[in-house]
């Protein structure tokens, strides 16, 4: 069972936000998905290792090296606010 | 000469013999496009004006020098819209992502360049590739050509309706629990979901990043093993991509069936779900393959009725992680009105965002949250392991696994936007095939009674495309689906 208060928090973590409506409808909804996903608690897995990738995990390393990348202008170039070569946010706090 | 009615591989002949130019063939595509894109909505911006240079570069290299040539040269093609081509929108059919410019190009998208293939524009998808119709995407969906009031099929609805409706001789999708192979059955086109690592991921946009995958549309096999030549391959700027040799996959064309065993899974047969039109057109093809020479054997592959769940918690888990990213810092939609940076975050998600995106972010987070995350996603992670093992056992003894694609043809549209489980029930058969990595191929396999396609998968071994090629054209050939056309207005 998942709780209205627990989809409250959950779009907290999320940084997501819902009007009254949407949080009913969406507390049915991802009540019933997560109906749909306990399916799983009928499956057996001790002593089965969890797979996060099919491929030979190993971990991939390279030598720190300078090589060009984009120019300030180039990264910026997508930002919503800029200013003096930086990303311009809004206060942190008010 | 009626260009887009041509297969790629005639139009990369001709261009090649200097029959007809580069420009000619772009030209014609763009035209047709210019002509049946605003009612199919396949494309959701176009590049004509990049595409007719590099045609003509393509036409006076071809007139200046004797350099050896790819075979898909002066050939166009379309993207999905989550794929990055530098200088150009991509947006993933998002809000969140509208004014998105692009400032780099994928590896796929420099390989394509490299092999003077013409890029015609970007592909309409569900957004952030969430879905099995087009119908999440911030553009509206795109039309089935062959029903004008049915869904082409999801996420890769829009690349799937392109080389349906002679809108472009190849495209490419991604395909995370089916987007490439389910849209192919819904078209009517081939569509291949390579295996995980076959191509390099970066510059694609991510959703599940353990489960994505680039993967070729055409219209007829050959297209598609030339096209996944021109896009495999080892890429040290993707860490997940394997450096494996990438083979000629034309060579294993016309090849001889004979001795070849196939499995059919029982779990994917006689389910409640599956339509009696693409029963009887999968039966059909069976007995097709039998009279090649191929063996069939039944096999088991126990943990089906899990599939769907595991891939929805590992799916949403690592969707949720890789969305965090869009939060109007650093490029995209922001909400200005914010008074705050937390308040910013929230309200530019909440805005950018749509509905089934939201769903599966809040999934996502769900079971990666405190107190879940044992529960949901370490054990979807522990059954995905058994999921893989049934693949692998059944691969001992077998070449390749033959099922239907999706249990229907193309529904209609708006039948299941309200249902977020009945709409996540069309992957049911190609959602598998990405836990697993393996690499899976829809091929059309004849038509309802209603005219609509439907699809067949054949499951292959990691890194044997060559060999699902080399079953998907002897089938081909043995039929003429494939020369059926949808009739266009």
């Amino acid at each position: 069972m998942i709780s209205r208060k627990d989809v409250e928090h959950v779009s907290k973590l999320s940084h997501l936000k819902f009007s009254e409506q949407e949080l009913d409808l969406f507390s049915r909804q991802l009540e019933g998905m997560i109906e749909f996903v306990d399916k799983l608690k009928e499956v057996k897995t001790e002593g089965i290792e969890p797979t996060s990738s099919v491929i030979p995990v190993m971990n991939v390393v390279r030598e720190d090296e300078v090589k060009p990348s984009f120019s300030q202008d180039k990264a910026l170039a997508n930002a919503p606010e800029k200013e003096l070569g930086h990303y311009k946010i809004p206060k942190i706090m008010e | 000469m009626n260009l887009t009615g041509l297969k790629a591989y005639e139009l990369a002949e001709l261009i090649k013999s200097k029959k007809v130019s580069s420009k000619e063939v772009t030209t014609a595509y763009i035209e047709k496009i210019k002509k049946l894109n605003k009612k199919l909505n396949a494309f959701v911006s176009v590049e004509f004006e990049t595409a007719l240079k590099t045609a003509e570069a393509c036409d006076s290299q071809l007139a200046n020098s004797k350099e050896e040539i790819s075979p898909l040269f002066g050939v166009p093609i379309a993207l999905k819209d989550n794929m990055c081509f530098e200088g150009t929108k991509v947006t993933c059919c998002s809000k969140i992502l509208e004014n998105f410019i692009s400032p780099y190009d994928a590896t796929i998208v420099e390989k394509i360049k490299i092999a003077g293939m013409p890029i015609l524009g970007k592909c309409n998808m569900d957004e952030f590739a969430m879905g099995s119709s087009t119908e999440n995407s911030v553009f509206g969906p795109s039309l089935n050509p062959w029903d004008n009031k049915r869904i082409p099929g999801g996420s890769s609805g829009g690349s799937a309706v392109a080389v349906s409706a002679g809108l472009a001789p190849l495209s490419l999708g991604s395909d995370t629990g089916g987007s490439i192979r389910q849209p192919a059955s819904c078209c009517g086109v081939v569509g291949l979901k390579p295996t995980y690592g076959r191509i390099s991921r970066y510059g694609l946009i991510a959703f599940a990043s353990s489960l994505d995958q680039i993967g070729p549309f055409s219209g007829v096999v050959e297209d598609n093993a030339a096209l996944l030549r021109v896009i495999a391959g080892y890429d040290k700027k993707d860490s997940t991509s394997i450096n494996i040799e990438v083979p000629d996959y034309t060579k294993y064309l016309n090849k001889d069936l004979k001795g070849m065993k196939i499995a059919l899974p029982k779990e994917y047969f006689g389910k409640g779900g599956l339509s009696s039109d693409v029963s009887t057109a999968v039966n059909k093809a069976i007995e097709t393959y039998k009279k090649l020479g191929v063996e069939f054997g039944e096999v088991s592959l126990p943990h089906t009725d899990y599939c769907l769940a595991t891939y929805y918690i590992i799916a949403t888990a690592e969707a949720s992680s890789n969305l965090a990213r869009y939060d109007g810092v650093h490029y995209g939609y922001r909400d200005k009105e914010a008074k705050n940076l937390g308040e910013m975050y929230t309200s530019t998600r909440a805005a950018g965002f749509g509905n089934e995106v939201k769903r599966r972010i809040m999934l996502g987070t769900y079971v990666l949250s405190a107190g879940y995350y044992d529960a949901y996603y370490l054990k979807a992670q522990k059954v995905r392991t058994l999921i893989k093992k049934d693949f692998d056992k059944v691969f001992e003894k077998y070449d390749a696994m033959l099922t239907p694609t999706a249990p229907t043809p193309a529904f209609k549209i708006g039948e299941k936007v309200s249902d977020p489980i009945q709409m996540y029930l069309s992957d049911i058969f190609t959602i598998s095939v990405n836990l697993a990595g393996v690499p899976g191929i829809s091929i059309p396999c004849g038509f309802s009674k209603e005219n609509l396609p439907i699809g067949l998968q054949l499951i292959g071994k990691p890194f044997m495309e060559g060999e699902l090629f080399k079953l998907a054209h002897a089938f081909e050939k043995a039929n003429n689906y494939n020369e059926k056309k949808p009739e266009l207005l």
